[in-house]
């Protein structure tokens, strides 16, 4: 069976949940094989973490020379492995770098591209959601290395041991690769609570919050889900664009998004709408949101979430 | 200083967009116009002209690809302050990929020569994929610095903003480099009636793929690395149970569904 590469998504070493999707999907297609490109010093928690979940070899390349130099190196390393390990398919999680890097690794392999798959089968056979979730669409690469980024969600990760064999691998990195570099990095505070895109529940809050998202966080903390905002809360400056859900914003899939004070406008429609269960929460009864619910509470979010919340926790104990 | 800001011509998406048999978007049945998206690297670009120590030396050039009614999308560019516009338009482009996309801006970019920036938007609001920045930067063999919600520069070297999942951060380059803007990039302007009219006058080119240098058997559906097996209408939502909230009962039966789903 042929490798299929998965490239590693990490936050310094820790291995993102998204990767453990694709290496469940890469088992579809061929032999796992995972790419960690990241600090020497990690390499093994990395291959123990991917190695769990099926992964037969893990190529480790050092980034100590490419560090901050963004996307343009990634790909090169990509590039290389692929040459010499003949992939039947390179999977690449669907964030903003995984796109960038799966379009420059697929003009330089001369190789058909798919981004933002929801499903992929042997074939590779994949599942697209297109216009804001309206059209399901499948389609193949038919030209070179099929390479494919995955949206979070789109696979359950599988325990069980692969082989996990390490291959250091020491990629040549071209001078041009260098020329566009991070020059400051703030990180951002960690809420504690799961990453938007990834999560399985999302709570998300609108207009209607009025700039209150207390409610709105207490729920999702309460859930264990991520919190979320509509463009008009975000252009409001309620909350910073990292968290808004729709079009121009991210786009979710959990299994349970509740939307609260939130009118559901197309834009953000077309962030949320492939989500599996949707409740929504809204004084106005005639708001659009409704028609795409599960459930649907016509009243106001600043009293049925906090006797939602307060039930929730009682009932968590 | 040359700056080349790629426009694309998309249908409007408020209306119904739908597929033709051939499965490629049906382009023809939604009216069109340029990407909102778009909008925003056509305003950072003006705005780098603006702000450059001799704007009268800086030329900023719309360009696009797509059939004749794209020539829209360019001028409405020119309303906005560009300079000259140029529309790469062939019957054989129809149902080019990002690949073939990316092929055929690069080469016209090559075309116009000495740009010293190549601005996008942060994807368009059809397809959607936000590769098209990247796979140009690869072709052209250009830094990239996508994603900017601030755009700064001194000289040739600029710097952006990037409002990350887990940080911050600020890139920087030294241009030539292709430069991608957010939507939070700052509203982008609305063409003045002297603007609609200075447009007029503004030149607006089409060149054909020979033109470019491209083979057109490189380009269209039939040379595209992908293949469209089916596409399907999701079947409409059914709207479920919508409860109205009297003095707490909203929240009870919310609960009530939430543990009925196994969330609690």
């Amino acid at each position: 069976m042929s490798e299929v590469l998965v490239l590693v998504d990490h936050a310094d070493g820790a291995v993102k949940k998204p990767t453990l999707e694709l290496l469940a999907i890469a088992k579809r297609l061929g032999e796992p094989s995972a790419v960690f490109i990241g600090g020497a010093d990690k390499a093994d928690a990395v291959a123990d973490a991917v190695k769990g979940y099926g992964a037969e070899k893990v190529y480790v390349v050092d980034d100590a020379e490419i560090k901050g130099f963004l996307v343009a190196p990634k790909a090169e390393v990509l590039q290389q492995i692929a040459a010499q390990a003949s992939p039947a398919a390179i999977l690449i999680s669907s964030n903003a770098e995984g796109k960038e890097i799966a379009g420059r690794l697929a003009v330089k392999l001369e190789s058909g591209l798919i981004t933002d798959a929801v499903d992929v089968q042997a074939g590779p056979e994949t599942t697209q959601s297109v216009f804001a979730g309206s059209y399901t669409v499948k389609a193949k690469v038919t030209q070179g290395t099929p390479v494919i980024t995955v949206k979070p969600n789109a696979a359950t990760p599988e325990e069980g041991a692969g082989a996990g064999a390490v291959e250091q691998f020491s990629a040549t990195i071209s001078e041009s690769a260098k020329k566009a570099q991070i020059v400051a990095s703030q990180p951002r505070e960690s809420s504690g609570r799961p990453e938007l895109t990834e999560a399985a529940i999302v709570v998300s809050g609108g207009r209607g919050t009025g700039g209150d998202f207390a409610p709105i966080e207490n729920l999702a903390d309460a859930l264990g889900g991520a919190v979320g905002a509509s463009r008009a809360a975000v252009d409001s400056g309620w909350l910073p664009h990292t968290y808004q859900v729709g079009q121009t914003g991210k786009v979710v899939s959990p299994q349970l998004y509740i939307a609260a004070g939130i009118s559901g406008a197309i834009q953000h429609r077309a962030g949320m709408q492939t989500s599996k269960t949707i409740v929504a929460v809204n004084k106005d009864e005639e708001a659009p949101i409704f028609e795409l619910v599960d459930f649907g509470v016509v009243g106001d979010l600043h009293t049925v979430l906090p006797a939602a919340t307060e039930q929730v926790t009682a009932r968590k104990g | 200083m040359k700056i080349v800001v790629c426009v694309k011509y998309v249908p409007d998406a408020s209306a119904d967009q739908k597929f033709e048999s051939d499965l490629t978007v049906d382009r023809a049945a939604v009216p069109g116009l340029l990407s909102e998206l778009d909008e925003y690297a056509v305003e950072q670009s003006l705005q780098i002209k603006e702000k450059s120590e001799n704007p009268d030396d800086v030329e900023v050039v719309a360009l696009s690809i797509g059939p004749a009614e794209a020539a829209d999308a360019v001028r409405k560019a020119l309303q906005m302050g560009a300079d000259s516009g140029i529309l790469v338009s062939d019957d054989s482009i129809a149902g080019s990929d990002a690949l073939a996309t990316s092929k055929v801006l690069a080469a016209a970019v090559q075309k116009v020569g000495d740009a010293d920036l190549v601005v996008c938007g942060m994807a368009s609001t059809d397809g959607g994929m936000s590769v098209v920045p990247a796979m140009l930067a690869e072709r052209l063999d250009l830094p990239q610095v996508t994603l900017g919600s601030v755009v700064e520069f001194q000289g040739d070297q600029f710097r952006i903003k990037r409002d990350g999942d887990v940080a911050t951060e600020i890139i920087g380059a030294t241009a030539p480099l292709v430069l991608s803007v957010t939507d939070q990039s700052g509203e982008a302007r609305y063409p003045s009636f002297k603007g609609i009219m200075a447009a007029k006058k503004k030149p607006l080119d089409t060149w054909s793929l020979g033109d470019v240098g491209v083979d057109a058997g490189e380009v269209g559906l039939s040379a595209a690395w992908t293949s469209v097996e089916s596409a399907d209408a999701r079947p409409p939502r059914t709207q479920g149970e919508i409860v109205t909230d009297e003095g707490g009962s909203g929240a009870n039966a919310l609960v009530e569904f939430l543990a009925s789903k196994k969330f609690i």
